[in-house]
C-alpha cells in the first residue's frame, strides 16, 4: 500500500490521501487548502520580518535575519528579539485565536455572523474591563481580569437565553445581538458617567491595541493556545458533523449537546483570553474564517487555515497601525476599518447572488 | 407475518411513551421492525410517526419504556455503536454551503473513523458502492447547492447508505420531489432493501406504501392502529379510521396491491365511475387490526 495517493474518488477537487503505519493513521489532504495555508505562513513571516525591520530604529532585513541568527549587533539583536518579536508574535497569535474562535461559533450558528463580536461576548468583556477601570480603577492584570469575567458571564447569560430545548444557531445569533446592543449602551452610560481621565484609558482600551504589551503577556497566550488549540482540532470532526443539522449528525454517533457546549466553551475561552491581553479587537473572528472559506474553496469553515488567515490579518493591521499614518494607531481601529470593508464586499457579493 | 418475525427484529420499542417536554405524543406503545422488511409508517399529519422514527434512532429518547437494538436497551449503547448499526436520513439535514456530493457523502463514514484513522480504505470502498447504488458517481465532483432536488435525495441517501448499517431509517425521504423522481427513489429504497437492508420509512402516500412496503404500520393519536402486510391490512375502513378520508379500495393494476382511491365530495353519485373493489371480506390478517 502507498503511502499517498490519489483517491480513486472524483472529489471535485484534488485530494491526497495518507496512509501510514499500516493503515493505523490516515487521512484526506485537500491539496489546494494545504497550498492556501503554506501561502498564507509564508505572507505571514514577510509581514512579521517587515514588522521586525520597521520602527523609530528601522533596521535592514538582512540585519533582522543576523540577529536571529546569533550574528550581527547586539544592539540591533535586542531591539528585534526581545522588544519587537513578542509583540510580532503575539499579534499573529491572537489574530489565530480569535479567528478560531470565529470559527468554531461561525460553524456552530451555520450562519457568517455568528462570530464572537457579533453575539455579545466582546462587548460583555469590555463591560467587565469597564467595571475594573472606572470602579475599581485597576491595572493592568486587574483589567483583563474583568474582561474575562464580563465575557464569560456574557456567554453563559446569552447560552441560558437563547436556551429552548438546546441550543439553535439562529437564537444564539439574535439573542446575541439584543445582549451587545444592551451591553453597549451600558458601556456607553459608564462611560460618560466617568471622570474625564479615567475615560480616556477606558476608552483607549476599548479601542483593543497591542502597544506596550510584550513577552510577559506573550506567555499565557501561548499556554491558552496550547491547551485549547489542540482540544479544538481534536472536535473538529463532530463540529464539521454538526453543520449538517443535529438530526443527521447524532445519526452519525455525535453527542450534539455535549460537542456543543465543548466547543462553546472553547470559543469562549479563545476569545477571552485575546480581549484580556489586548482589548477588544473586533472582526478579525468574523472576517477571517469567511476570507478563508474563499480561499480554500472549502465546505463549511476550517479551523487551520481561518487560524492563519486571521494571524496574517492582525500582523499586517498591527503593522499598519503602527507605522502607516505616522502617529501609532491602536491596531482596534485597523480591525474594524478591515471589517468596514469586508461588510461592503460582503453586500456586494450577496447583491449580485 | 408469523409470530416467529415479530420477535426476532434487531429493533423494537418496548412500552414506549414518548413526550417532548410536557406533550404527550405516544404512550405505552410497542412495535418491532421485522428484520429484512420493508417497513413503512403512514398516518394523518402530527400522529406521532416522525416521533417514533425519532425514538427508534436514539434521537428521541422515551420517559418511559426503551427501545431495543440488538437485545440492548438503545440508550445504554455508545453512540458510535449505534450509527454503525442504524443509519437516518432526518427531514431536517443541511448540506454545508460549497460542499462537493462526494464530500457529504464522506461524511457518512463518520462512525467508522476516529481521530488518527480518518481516510481508511474501507470508507474510499463504501463510498464508491454507496455513489453507485445510487447512481450519482457522475455527479461526485458537483456542488451539492447546483442539483436538482431528485439528485440532491440521492445523494443524502448515499451518505447514508456509506455509514453500511444493516437498518436504514428514512423521515418522509420522498417530500418536494415530482412524481417521477418519487418512483425513482422508491424503487431504489426496494433495491436496497432486495439486498438485505432493513427499511423503515414514513412516508405521506398511501399508495406508495402500500406498493412498496412488506410490514405496513397505521397511526392515529400517537397509537398504532394497524400493521402488517398492506394486502392484509388496508381496508376501506381503515382508511376512514386512520385519515377519516372515505375511499374506494381497488387493486393496483401494476403491483396487484391495494390502490386507495379517496372520495372527493365532487365525485359522488351518477358521475362515479365502474370499479370493482377488492374483497377484503374473507382475507386472512384482519386479526392485526388492532382497533
Amino acid at each position: 500500500m502507498s503511502a499517498t495517493a490519489s483517491s480513486r474518488i472524483d472529489f471535485g477537487r484534488s485530494v491526497q490521501v495518507v496512509r501510514r503505519f499500516g493503515g493505523r493513521l490516515s487521512g484526506r489532504l485537500d491539496r489546494l487548502s494545504i497550498f492556501i495555508c503554506l501561502v498564507l505562513a509564508a505572507l505571514s513571516i514577510g509581514v512579521a520580518a517587515l514588522s521586525l525591520a520597521s520602527g523609530k530604529y528601522p533596521i535592514a532585513l538582512v540585519d533582522v535575519l543576523a540577529a536571529f541568527a546569533g550574528l550581527g549587533d547586539e544592539q540591533v539583536r535586542m531591539i528585534v528579539v526581545e522588544w519587537r518579536l513578542p509583540r510580532v508574535a503575539l499579534a499573529f497569535l491572537l489574530g489565530g485565536v480569535l479567528a478560531m474562535s470565529g470559527a468554531i461559533f461561525q460553524s456552530l450558528t451555520r450562519n457568517p455572523l455568528g462570530s464572537p463580536d457579533i453575539i455579545g461576548f466582546s462587548a460583555g468583556s469590555h463591560t467587565g474591563a469597564l467595571v475594573v477601570i472606572l470602579l475599581l480603577s485597576g491595572g493592568y492584570y486587574e483589567t483583563a481580569t474583568g474582561a474575562l469575567i464580563g465575557g464569560i458571564l456574557t456567554a453563559m447569560a446569552v447560552y441560558l437565553l437563547a436556551y429552548r430545548r438546546g441550543v439553535q444557531g439562529f437564537r444564539l445569533i439574535v439573542v446575541g445581538i439584543g445582549v451587545a446592543a444592551m451591553l453597549s449602551a451600558f458601556n456607553a452610560w459608564m462611560i460618560r458617567e466617568a471622570d474625564l481621565q479615567i475615560a480616556i484609558s477606558a476608552a483607549i482600551w476599548g479601542a483593543g491595541s497591542l502597544n506596550g504589551l510584550g513577552f510577559e503577556q506573550l506567555v499565557p497566550v501561548a499556554i491558552v493556545l496550547c491547551i485549547a488549540g489542540p482540544l479544538t482540532l481534536l472536535l473538529s470532526r463532530p463540529m464539521r458533523q454538526l453543520e449538517m443539522g443535529d438530526d443527521a449528525a447524532r445519526a452519525s454517533g455525535v453527542t450534539a449537546a455535549r460537542t456543543r457546549l465543548l466547543l462553546m466553551v472553547l470559543g469562549v475561552a479563545l476569545t477571552a483570553i485575546v480581549t484580556a491581553a489586548a482589548g477588544p479587537i473586533s472582526f478579525i473572528a468574523l472576517a477571517a474564517p469567511q476570507i478563508a472559506k474563499r480561499l480554500t474553496r472549502s465546505a463549511g469553515v476550517a479551523l487551520i487555515s481561518s487560524a492563519l488567515t486571521g494571524g496574517l490579518l492582525l500582523l499586517a493591521a498591527d503593522w499598519a497601525a503602527q507605522h502607516a499614518f505616522g502617529a501609532q494607531l491602536p491596531v482596534g481601529v485597523m480591525t474594524v476599518s478591515i471589517g468596514g470593508v469586508y461588510f461592503i464586499w460582503l453586500l456586494i457579493r450577496e447583491g449580485r447572488k | 407475518m408469523t409470530n416467529f418475525e415479530f420477535e426476532s427484529g434487531r429493533l423494537r420499542a418496548e412500552n414506549v411513551t414518548l413526550r417532548y417536554d410536557e406533550r404527550t405524543i405516544s404512550e405505552n406503545l410497542s412495535i418491532a421492525i421485522p428484520d429484512g422488511s420493508f417497513t413503512v409508517i403512514v398516518g394523518p399529519n402530527a400522529c406521532g410517526k416522525s416521533t417514533l422514527l425519532r425514538a427508534l434512532s436514539r434521537l428521541l429518547s422515551p420517559s418511559a419504556g426503551q427501545v431495543i437494538l440488538d437485545g440492548r436497551s438503545i440508550s445504554d449503547l455508545a453512540s458510535k455503536d449505534v450509527a454503525r448499526c442504524l443509519g437516518l436520513l432526518p427531514q431536517s439535514a443541511v448540506a454545508p454551503e460549497g460542499i462537493t456530493v462526494a464530500d457529504l457523502i464522506a461524511r457518512g463514514r463518520y462512525p467508522h473513523q476516529s481521530f488518527f484513522r480518518q481516510w481508511s480504505t474501507a470508507d474510499e470502498e463504501a463510498i464508491i458502492d454507496a455513489m453507485g447504488a445510487t447512481r450519482v458517481t457522475d455527479l461526485s465532483g458537483r456542488l451539492v447547492d447546483e442539483l436538482s432536488g431528485g439528485q440532491r435525495q440521492r445523494v443524502w441517501i448515499s451518505m447514508v447508505l456509506a455509514q453500511e448499517t444493516p437498518i436504514l431509517l428514512l423521515d418522509e425521504p420522498t417530500t418536494f420531489l415530482d412524481i417521477a423522481h418519487q418512483i425513482e427513489l422508491m424503487d431504489l429504497l426496494a433495491d436496497l432493501n432486495g439486498q438485505g437492508r432493513t427499511i423503515v420509512a414514513v412516508l405521506h402516500d398511501l399508495n406508495h406504501a402500500c406498493r412498496y412496503a412488506s410490514n405496513l404500520i397505521a397511526m392515529k393519536g400517537g397509537a398504532i392502529i394497524a400493521e402488517g402486510k398492506p394486502s392484509a391490512i388496508v381496508t376501506e375502513r381503515l382508511v376512514e379510521d386512520v385519515f377519516g378520508l372515505p375511499s374506494v379500495i381497488i387493486q393496483d393494476p401494476v403491483s396487484n396491491t391495494p390502490l386507495i382511491v379517496p372520495r372527493g365530495r365532487q365525485t359522488l353519485d351518477a358521475a362515479a365511475p365502474q370499479v370493482t373493489p377488492l374483497d377484503t371480506s374473507r382475507r386472512p390478517g384482519m386479526e392485526q387490526h388492532r382497533d
